[in-house]
């Protein structure tokens, strides 16, 4: 069986992939992370668990956190096994 | 030697700035799918918070293939997606059905069941909030007993939560599992069981809602795995017609390695009013659930 | 060439269903159009049409299904009745607003309660403000036709709008009548493969339906309204392209008996146009002046064509099968609509609403609707809306 696909002049409800969907989170972000990279194990919980999938770990550099798009939930600092991300009140 | 699946796998799929609320298990668990699936899965999601969180068109928070659909069909739809895709031979995209406890234990109960009877071939997943969140914390049938909800508001729930994955059971799919986001690579191997699997997947995810659940959005993924290690949620996976603990949950066959329930009751602010003899009786619902399980392993 | 079939007006859309060469059928028993379902599961079983049938445990899922598998890429069909089509209302809203092709039968039957298995027209006017393409037949052999075009109709880029054709149960529906089938090979070439707007099959990221701010909503609804407009030429279009392969001339979307010059003009749809028709020419006989516009499809409203018919007679009197209680028929108020749109100088125009719970109304009874009707217009007595009822016979 075959499948024309033959798109439509018409406005169609079709969305596509997009970062940022619902803006960026500095404005209203509450706490930030903060992570000691030392400390840091590269144990991967933070990332894996991270809703917003912004936080990525390197085994050489250790965490970085994408902070436009972090909503400061701080699920991040409670899975880390070893304390190495504090949560701080944003200024 | 290659990269874990977890989490360099899920970097790409789920983007960042969605439209949850801080600290929701939603986009957690599309980590854990992506890292299975990549992009290629078909998500059909009725009416849920998911139909939130994907964020508004022209834009999606997910490079994957998503079809909205009507509160009670997911189920149905999925079927026709699965059968079709079959028909043009197309094997190398997971159709999953991404469904609310309110979209699968209430609305989308008989098109559930009847797809499960047809045996389609994709993977249903329930993530269970344990309330219709979207709609500002109603009480579902998979709400459990004694908790506050907007419409249990002073007395708490008086019923017993549906169990769904039993029900499951009894359709004698070839697959039932219960999953937890506390337990993320757990859920990710049960994917990969599923995707291996020909027919009709059932998995029940239970995904802590911070906002209807009433704590502190920090503290999904503990809350998700206190509810195991009080043995109020039991992972397990139902194929070759016996249960199989998992291995969070298989410790916890002995009752004196589980938790005490109120470990995990007050954490939230929905069991704020329980009285002891809710407790109690919430206690005895575990152990009541743990016989059950016993004597189908 | 193809060959002649008695067959009932089910069996009729189920043949069409399979020369579309549809992939996947779902579908829910409910009578009357069972066997329209019945007929496609023994074609599938039998290796006579290939394709998947998935048998549903609803009305609501068999749409449902559909749905998802037009999505991914297949000519998709099902058939409903009554109380099934009420309950698959949502689905029915969600198809045509995806803009995804699908066609489905509708053997119309009495709404409950009562319990009532007789046909009127009131389930299939539900659905009148849903998107779909509309057409209803008045005969078996217009049941295939109309059931095959709505494949090439419902899957033209100018349109992408699933497309509905009814029939009346019973009447139709469980009544045999010869039915010329085209030769296979002629319709494959005309309708060609399956066609639509996009598919999601997993070989793009595409998200169906997110949430949409209001404006972008309208502008979706918008062209489904353009799509309507511009369905009305395709379906003629459709409709001339295939006379020549059934060798049949074409009637668009009204069919004109004897409504050229009428003086009086009746407007219906459905199979009790027959009857009309008998009563008309026996009114021309006794030196009525009558002609009849028949509505062959309901949505898009073929408003220019009745008026264009109805702008020269004196009076016109339009049947329905089905109210909106409260109001009027719904043929009736979108022939006045129509009308009134192209001028302000409207003839006379009456409403006769019959034949509700499968109450059978003869050509007699249109006969004496009509003496009647012709006797208000010329005495400008007109009673404006009328039910007209009737026991026995």
């Amino acid at each position: 069986m075959r499948v024309v696909v033959e798109p439509s002049r018409y406005k169609i409800p079709l969305a596509r992939p997009s970062i940022g969907v619902a803006g960026k989170t500095g404005s209203w972000r509450l706490e930030r992370p903060i992570v000691d990279n030392n400390a840091c194990t590269r144990c991967f919980l933070c990332e894996i668990h991270c809703p917003v999938n912004v936080i990525r770990v390197e085994p050489e550099t250790g965490v970085s956190i994408n902070y436009d798009y972090c909503k400061g939930c701080g699920l991040c600092a409670d899975v880390c096994p070893v304390g190495a991300i504090k949560m701080v009140p944003e200024e | 030697m290659s990269k874990p699946a977890l989490p360099y796998k899920a970097r790409d799929v789920v983007l960042p700035g969605d439209a949850a609320c801080p600290g929701c298990p939603i986009p957690i668990a599309w980590k854990v799918l992506s890292a299975v699936f990549g992009d290629k899965m078909i998500l059909v999601i009725p009416a849920s918070c998911s139909s939130v969180v994907v964020g508004m068109y022209p834009g999606n928070s997910l490079k994957a293939s998503v079809i909205h659909v009507p509160f009670a069909s997911a189920a149905a739809v999925a079927s026709g997606v699965a059968e079709a895709l079959e028909k043009r031979g197309v094997s190398d995209v997971q159709v999953i059905a991404w469904a609310g406890d309110g979209g699968t234990a209430d609305i989308g109960m008989a098109s559930l069941s009847g797809a499960a009877e047809r045996n389609h071939n994709f993977i249903y997943i329930m993530y269970d909030n344990e309330a219709y969140m979207n709609t500002g914390i109603q009480r579902s049938s998979s709400t459990p007993r004694g908790a506050w909800t907007t419409t249990t508001p002073i007395l708490g729930k008086g019923e017993e939560k549906k169990d769904v994955a039993r029900i499951m059971i009894a359709h004698g799919v070839p697959y039932v599992a219960t999953a937890s986001i506390g337990y993320v690579h757990d859920f990710y191997s049960k994917l990969v069981r599923a995707s291996k699997i020909k027919g009709f997947k059932f998995i029940s995810l239970h995904a802590p809602c911070p906002v209807g659940w009433r704590f502190d959005p920090r503290y999904t993924v503990r809350v998700a795995r206190l509810a195991v290690e009080t043995g109020l949620w039991i992972l397990y996976e139902y194929y070759d017609g016996r249960i199989h603990l998992s291995g969070p949950s298989r410790p916890l066959l002995d009752p004196s390695k589980r938790k005490p329930v109120e470990e995990y009751l007050k954490l939230q602010g929905r069991f704020k009013n329980v009285d002891e003899k809710m407790v109690k009786s919430i206690q005895e619902y575990v152990e009541n659930n743990w016989e059950w399980v016993k004597r189908h392993m | 060439m193809g060959l002649k079939l008695v067959l009932t007006g089910n069996y009729s859309i189920a043949y069409a269903a399979k020369m579309a060469r549809v992939n996947v059928v779902a579908a829910y028993p409910i009578t009357p159009q069972t066997s329209i379902v019945e007929k496609l599961a023994e074609l599938i079983e039998g290796g006579e049409l290939d394709a998947v049938m998935i048998r549903v445990e609803s009305e609501h899922s068999a749409l449902a299904a559909c749905f998802g598998a037009a999505l991914a890429g297949a000519r998709v069909f099902t058939a409903t009745s009554s109380q099934g089509l009420l309950y698959m209302h949502e689905m029915v809203h969600w198809a045509s607003r995806a803009r995804i092709p699908i066609v489905m039968g509708i053997v119309t039957r009495t709404l409950g309660p009562p319990w009532n298995i007789w046909p009127d027209h009131t389930d299939y006017m539900d659905q009148r403000d849903t998107g779909w393409v509309m057409s209803f037949a008045v005969d078996n052999q217009e049941a295939f036709d109309l059931t095959l075009q709505a494949f090439k109709i419902s899957e033209d880029p100018r349109v992408y709008l699933p497309v509905m054709v009814g029939i009346e149960g019973f009447i139709l529906g469980h009544t045999t009548m010869p039915v010329e089938i085209p030769d296979q090979s002629a319709v494959d070439e005309w309708l060609g493969p399956r066609r639509q707007p996009y598919v999601i099959d997993g070989s793009d990221h595409l998200a169906l339906g997110n949430l949409a701010s209001p404006e972008d909503t309208e502008e979706f609804f918008m062209d489904i309204q353009n799509a309507m407009e511009e369905a009305k030429k395709v379906i003629a279009e459709v409709d001339e392209e295939y006379s020549k392969i059934a060798g049949r001339p074409s009637m668009g979307l009204v069919e004109c008996f004897k409504c050229e010059d009428a003086k009086y003009l009746a407007v219906s749809m459905g199979a009790w146009s027959g009857d009309l028709k008998e009563a008309i020419l026996q009114l021309r006989d006794e030196g009525f002046d009558v002609g009849l516009a028949r509505i062959r499809y309901y949505r898009p409203f073929p408003a220019e064509q009745l008026y264009e018919r109805a702008r020269g007679a004196k009076g016109v009197v339009v049947f329905d099968r089905a109210i909106s209680f409260g109001s009027a028929g719904p043929i009736f108020l979108d022939t006045l609509a129509s009308i009134a749109r192209y001028s302000r100088k409207t003839p006379y125009v009456k409403n006769v609403v019959a034949g509700l719970g499968g109450v059978n109304i003869t050509s007699e009874d249109f006969s004496k609707i009509i003496r009647k009707f012709v006797e208000e217009v010329e005495s400008d007595a007109l009673v404006p809306f009328e039910w007209y009822h009737r026991r026995g016979g």
